[in-house]
């Protein structure tokens, strides 16, 4: 059986114009008669590098990576929009590619005509639209717009009549670019509906997403593409499960990145610019930024007398190792690191955590859970263990802070450490208990093939 | 190149959809509709006669009744024009589709000229009318001529029409020069004076314009009596004409697939 989609070492160079030749015109091209040379790039950025990959008939790739990967390219050079700069691309049979969904399609003219023509593009013959109007019009679900002109369509409208023409091209092959973003919850569901009546006919699809969820339950093979190369191929739950690991890593570096500025501008005596010098208080002479009237409102930053100093913070995975991306329900260490020049007896740690939104989470310090402090002197330690991280996924930051028992600053961390919870489960709130459904009578579910959380 | 050629008449059905298309969206939501390509080359006709009649007769001596003989020169010179000032535009304008949909490029300025051939057509029944009005001295032979002229004009117009649009996408500029060049080259065609009133010294010239010799033509077959003595010169710019077509699709082939990326 001879494969659907071949694509042999391809690689795809787009070449980028200097600014000058933006400018040029076609008189001073011809004066230097450098319109040969102008029409050579200046700077080329390699979309696609040594690329090679095989679809059998029938069968579904999802394409993976992150933004910038090349996937779009990719399926640009399939369905034959673009060459390649080198190598070569193969397809068998009739192609369809919902890439921009009603592409052509002519604002001032009825849907109805539209139709016609975005059909016959797609290269449909006259006679075969005309079979499957009633069908493609019923798909969009509409009826009693068809014969309004298409500029005065909702952008919804537009993208489900693009669709449902796409769609009825009938393809042996079958390219789809992100598309599924269109309509509501009820087209999304067609849309698949419509894809897997696809697979069942021994279709091929390559499907370009980043709905790794929809990879997982639909396709039979991934493709993760990264920075133009192929990162992996092969089963689509292992090839997602390398990808989120990868993606995990990389918003770790950039959380860490993110936490050394902040920590680093904290500790550089920044006073908060809106409260004037005089405001301080005068038996607080060494505060860095004076201490906000209103705790629950204050932005982020570093305030305290010093007079204990946490020197460092740091955010443990249930390896012992730093890390920023937690999956709900891992294990979380907060160490913090002290320093009290003099020794000092009236001291509280506290330590808050926030979600995106401000909304603290949770809060507390050791007064409240009745330990009162006895002594701090020279370097200390404390950490604060979460057994289990049971919060729903979102980005969170961390207040952490030493005061005295009347609420007087020591030095306080407010928001300036962040970390990331990740999680299969997309359930809302904030909160995660630990929970479990079970169910009795005649009452039962199937378990989806999707991913287990 | 000549492979890509040989696909042509499978687009047959796009092209037609797609002039079709261009024909009702160019009037939809006018009042008058499609009486705009009457109303607009007559109008052009009030003016230029008036001008000519009144203001400045000595130029057009000879040229008598001037309403059917500027007629002749100026709807194929309208159908010249727009087809290539719309087709500097097409490929960029077509954008969407030609990044998002594999579609043949070379059908959007074939659109174009076709779908302002057929203005063209709309606006004959107006110059039937002034020839019978004035009682033009037609024969058969003469008129058996003109669709061989409207054909020389079409191939002429692809051709200049594929190397324009091509060339605009990587010079934008095209479109600002192309305008002043063709009020130049208006009126570097015998089309509001007659060819004979030109100077000696501008008939050297005029002859090396080929619109010039498409308008002669028209004005031979509908306008002067006499038998049609231009017909060598046509023949020779059907000739070039469809050199010319062969060179324009040859450049906009070479170009093709830098369309995807520069539009």
């Amino acid at each position: 059986m001879t494969p659907a989609i071949e694509v042999s070492r391809v690689s795809k160079i787009y070449r980028r114009y200097s600014h000058r030749k933006q400018f040029a015109t076609l008189k001073s091209a011809l004066l230097s008669r450098s319109l040969v040379r102008n029409l050579r790039p200046d700077e080329t950025f390699t979309a696609l590098n040594d690329v090679t990959l095989t679809v059998p008939a029938g069968r579904t790739l999802g394409v993976i990576g992150r933004n910038g990967s090349g996937k779009s390219t990719l399926l640009k050079l399939v369905a034959g929009i673009t060459k390649p700069t080198t190598g070569t691309v193969k397809v068998n049979g009739r192609v369809s590619a919902l890439i921009e969904l009603g592409a052509g399609f002519h604002p001032e003219i009825s849907g109805r005509e539209n139709v016609f023509i975005n059909g016959i593009m797609l290269g449909l013959s006259k006679r075969e639209i005309t079979r499957r109007f009633d069908e493609i019009v019923e798909f969009a679900e509409m009826k009693e717009f068809i014969d309004a002109p298409v500029k005065t369509y909702s952008s919804g409208m537009y993208m489900r009549l693009g669709f449902a023409v796409a769609i009825h091209v009938d393809p042996d092959v079958l390219l789809v670019d992100e598309v599924l973003a269109v309509g509501d919850e009820g087209f999304t569901h067609k849309c698949l509906d419509k894809f897997a009546e696809f697979k069942r006919r021994g279709k091929t699809i390559l499907l370009v997403t980043h709905s790794l969820n929809l990879v997982q339950r639909f396709c039979d093979e991934a493709l993760w593409l990264d920075a133009g190369r192929v990162r992996g191929s092969g089963d689509p739950q292992r090839i997602v499960g390398a990808y989120i690991t990868d993606v995990e890593a990389s918003e770790e570096q950039h959380l860490a990145a993110a936490d050394a500025r902040a920590q680093e501008s904290a500790a550089g005596s920044i006073v908060s610019p809106a409260e004037p010098a005089s405001t301080r208080l005068p038996d607080n002479p060494v505060a860095t930024t004076p201490a906000p009237t209103d705790m629950f409102r204050a932005a982020e930053g570093r305030w305290g007398s010093r007079e204990v100093e946490i020197t460092e913070v740091q955010l443990l995975g249930a390896d012992g190792q730093p890390a920023h991306v937690f999956r709900s329900g891992d294990r979380l260490d907060v160490r913090i690191r002290l320093r009290a020049p003099l020794p000092v007896v009236d001291f509280v740690m506290g330590i808050g955590i926030f979600n995106a939104e401000g909304v603290c989470c949770y809060g507390t310090n050791t007064s409240l859970e009745d330990l009162t402090g006895e002594s701090l002197s020279g370097d200390a330690e404390a950490v604060f263990s979460i057994e289990a991280l049971d919060l729903v996924e979102g980005t969170y930051k961390l207040d952490v802070g030493v005061h005295k028992a009347d609420g007087y600053p020591y030095d306080y961390h407010r928001l300036l450490y962040t970390f990331r919870v990740k999680s299969q489960t997309k359930d809302v709130g904030i909160y995660r208990p630990r929970h479990a459904w079970t169910f009795g009578g005649g009452i039962s579910f199937r378990k989806a093939a999707g991913p287990q959380p | 190149m000549l492979r890509n050629l040989a696909q042509l008449p499978r687009y047959r059905g796009l092209i037609q959809s797609l002039v079709a298309r261009e024909l009702k969206a160019r009037y939809r939501g006018s009042v008058l509709g499609f009486f705009w390509s009457f109303i607009n080359p007559l109008m052009l006709l009030l003016i230029y006669t008036f001008v000519f009649k009144y203001v400045m007769p000595a130029a057009v001596k000879g040229a008598d009744p001037y309403p059917l003989f500027m007629f002749c020169g100026i709807l194929p010179w309208t159908w010249f024009a727009s087809s290539l000032m719309e087709s500097s535009g097409v490929l960029i304008s077509g954008g969407n589709l030609i990044k998002k949909v594999l579609f043949p490029a070379e059908v959007l300025p074939i659109v174009t000229v076709t779908a302002n051939m057929i203005h063209f057509f709309l606006a004959l029944p107006i110059l039937v009318v002034f020839l019978i009005w004035f009682r033009a001295p037609l024969t058969i032979p003469e008129l058996l001529c003109f669709p061989l002229v409207v054909a020389v004009q079409f191939v002429f117009t692809l051709g200049c029409a594929l190397i324009l649009s091509a060339l605009t996408v990587h010079f934008r500029d095209i479109r600002d020069i192309l305008s002043n060049v063709l009020t130049l080259w208006f009126f570097a065609t015998p089309i509001i004076y007659p060819y004979m009133n030109a100077p000696d010294v501008a008939k050297r010239f005029l002859n090396w314009n080929p619109f010039a010799h498409l308008v002669i033509s028209y004005q031979e077959i509908l306008f002067f009596p006499g038998p049609f003595g231009h017909w060598k010169w046509l023949v020779a710019l059907g000739i070039g004409s469809v050199g010319l077509f062969l060179f324009g699709y040859f450049i906009f082939d070479r170009l093709r697939d830098s369309f995807a990326e520069e539009v």
